[in-house]
């Protein structure tokens, strides 16, 4: 098993970093997967945190100026690790303004990722700083676990709209209440509500946008004023929201009435899958 | 602001409040001042809305929003009263954030059916609308301070500067802020008595931030520091504050506050002096 890595770019350097900072936002710990084309960053919470999953995709070679890995064998070629997130994104944050970032898989009486960062000097001496973060590695029986989540079939897709007035308002709604109630149709329009003894709150969005329809999906022959809805713990949904720093290139949100909410981002070449499970 | 205007005439009368403003932090802002209780007591004439909070039966804050803060301002009985959860409507009223992005207003339009039905807010920026629906419950009779001007013993207007760094440091560990008010020497001085002493903060009669200064008779007070603290929030919002006294120590705070539109808004707080009250000090 082996894994090393070296960015350059200083624009490649940046994004990582978001990327990182936005995944520490989202899980408290993650599985790292590192194949020879990509990297991903995978939460799959079962139950216990309240079932929120997490896809997050990257293509190595827009990051990286080299990336050598070798899996567990060669019919697996990959490496599954534990991380605490926020140990990476710590570890990026002395990278600002750094002249190269190299990552590498090393054995120091236990497995650890090793962040060396060479950061820029005035002089001919280069200065170089080094984190160590602990890591787990998953053993190959338990990959199963992390398998890319199965998307189902949407009954509603819409646009998000701005994602800081959606965070705001959920923000809000947060103080009142612990439910919320997202509903959407195919008229590009998508609702939250809340609702407690005190008081009822509902937010209108319209004019979001459908994205078009694949012709072999069921919902086609959908009522497009009617909602699909979805009640969620408004903590995940925040927790999803307070991660996005920048706006992204596209944000979707699928509906799958009483069943989940699956948000969909785009953010240039990194995508993001977040899943969060309705209420009972 | 199209989504909010747009009511026939038969929709208003169902309403005994409509009220509609174009800039929702024209309202909030002055709401906030006076934010250091859950509930509050909304107070509606043709003159405007007073929200009243009270704590401990001791203090009482007023904010007055005149009608001509709002763009439309209909109230179809001589008076309209109800209490309301104020941290709930707070929220309400900045649901699209309370730093809205530059150039961006949120608008408000606030109807109240009557004794009973909740008081309904349509909110909206940038055609994004928001309904809250907020019960109301039974208005509850607010103290009467009787503060009544001819038993004003001694009156101060400052620049709210003046008071700010003065609130917003008091030493928490002592339990009273006593006021001494004089016509001669130290004029007006705040004294606090905490785990590390005393501290006493004097303003000479003619510094450039006392605007006016009438008192005829030496007068020491002291208030409960817990509960004059919380007006620190009317006072950084604020740009002049009058400080009055009467005759049985009563302490009146009135900030003036300017809204951004320009307007003047005002929120009063009234606080009963301490119990034992102490031998003026020489």
């Amino acid at each position: 098993m082996k894994f090393r890595a070296k960015i350059v770019d200083a624009a490649c350097l940046n994004h990582f970093t978001r990327v990182s900072n936005m995944i520490a936002k989202l899980a408290k710990t993650c599985t790292l997967r590192i194949s020879p084309e990509k990297l991903n960053f995978i939460l799959c919470d079962r139950l216990v945190g309240g079932g929120v999953s997490m896809w997050c995709e990257l293509e190595q070679e827009n990051f990286f100026s080299e990336f050598q890995m070798e899996g567990v064998s060669a019919e697996n070629n990959a490496i599954y690790l534990e991380l605490t997130s926020e140990n990476l994104s710590r570890a990026l944050k002395t990278a600002q303004n750094a002249r190269t970032l190299k990552i590498k898989l090393t054995n120091k009486h236990f497995p650890c990722l090793t962040v060396s960062v060479e950061l820029l000097s005035m002089s001919t001496s280069s200065r170089i700083v080094t984190h160590d973060i602990p890591l787990k590695v998953i053993p190959r029986k338990l990959w199963k676990d992390f398998q890319q989540p199965s998307v189902p079939d949407a009954d509603v897709s819409i646009y998000l709209p701005v994602l800081k007035t959606l965070k705001s308002v959920v923000e809000k709604m947060k103080n009142i209440s612990n439910h919320l109630v997202i509903e959407a149709n195919l008229n590009g329009e998508l609702n939250l509500k809340i609702e407690t003894d005190l008081v009822c709150v509902t937010t209108h969005f319209k004019d979001l946008g459908n994205p078009p329809l694949a012709s072999d999906d069921a919902s086609r022959d959908r009522d497009p004023a009617e909602m699909a809805e979805v009640h969620v713990d408004i903590r995940k949904l925040l927790q999803f929201l307070a991660g996005q720093q920048v706006n992204p290139t596209r944000a979707l949100c699928n509906l799958v009435s009483s069943r989940m909410v699956h948000l969909d981002l785009l953010h240039e070449d990194v995508c993001l899958q977040y899943f969060i499970p309705a209420l009972s | 602001m199209p989504l909010l205007t747009q009511h026939t005439q038969d929709e208003n009368d169902q309403y005994c409040l409509v009220a509609s403003l174009d800039n929702v932090r024209n309202f909030s802002t002055i709401l906030k001042a006076i934010h250091f209780q859950e509930h509050a007591t909304c107070f509606t004439t043709k003159n405007g809305i007073k929200v009243t909070v009270e704590n401990a039966k001791c203090v009482q804050a007023n904010a007055f929003i005149q009608a001509e803060v709002f763009q439309e301002f209909l109230v179809r009985e001589e008076s309209v009263i109800f209490r309301i959860n104020l941290t709930v409507l707070l929220d309400c009223l900045s649901i699209f954030g309370s730093n809205p992005m530059p150039g961006t207003l949120t608008a408000l339009r606030m109807c109240y059916q009557g004794y009973g039905h909740p008081l309904m807010l349509f909110l909206e920026e940038g055609g994004v609308v928001t309904i809250c629906k907020i019960n109301t419950q039974e208005p509850q009779e607010t103290l009467d301070f009787d503060f009544c001007t001819t038993n004003v013993i001694s009156k101060i207007i400052l620049q709210s500067e003046g008071l700010r760094e003065a609130f917003s440091e008091l030493d928490m560990t002592s339990e009273v802020l006593q006021i001494t008010i004089s016509p001669d020497k130290p004029y007006f001085r705040l004294s606090t008595f905490g785990n590390a002493g005393s501290s006493h903060l004097d303003y000479p009669k003619d510094c450039d931030l006392m605007e006016a200064f009438h008192c005829n008779q030496t007068q020491v007070n002291r208030y409960k520091i817990s509960l004059l603290k919380p007006s620190t929030k009317a006072l950084v919002l604020s740009c002049k504050v009058s400080i009055r006294t009467d005759t049985r120590g009563f302490l009146s705070l009135q900030y003036m506050i300017r809204n951004e539109d320009g307007r003047v808004c005002f929120v009063d707080y009234y606080c009963s002096p301490d119990e034992d009250i102490p031998e003026p000090e020489s």
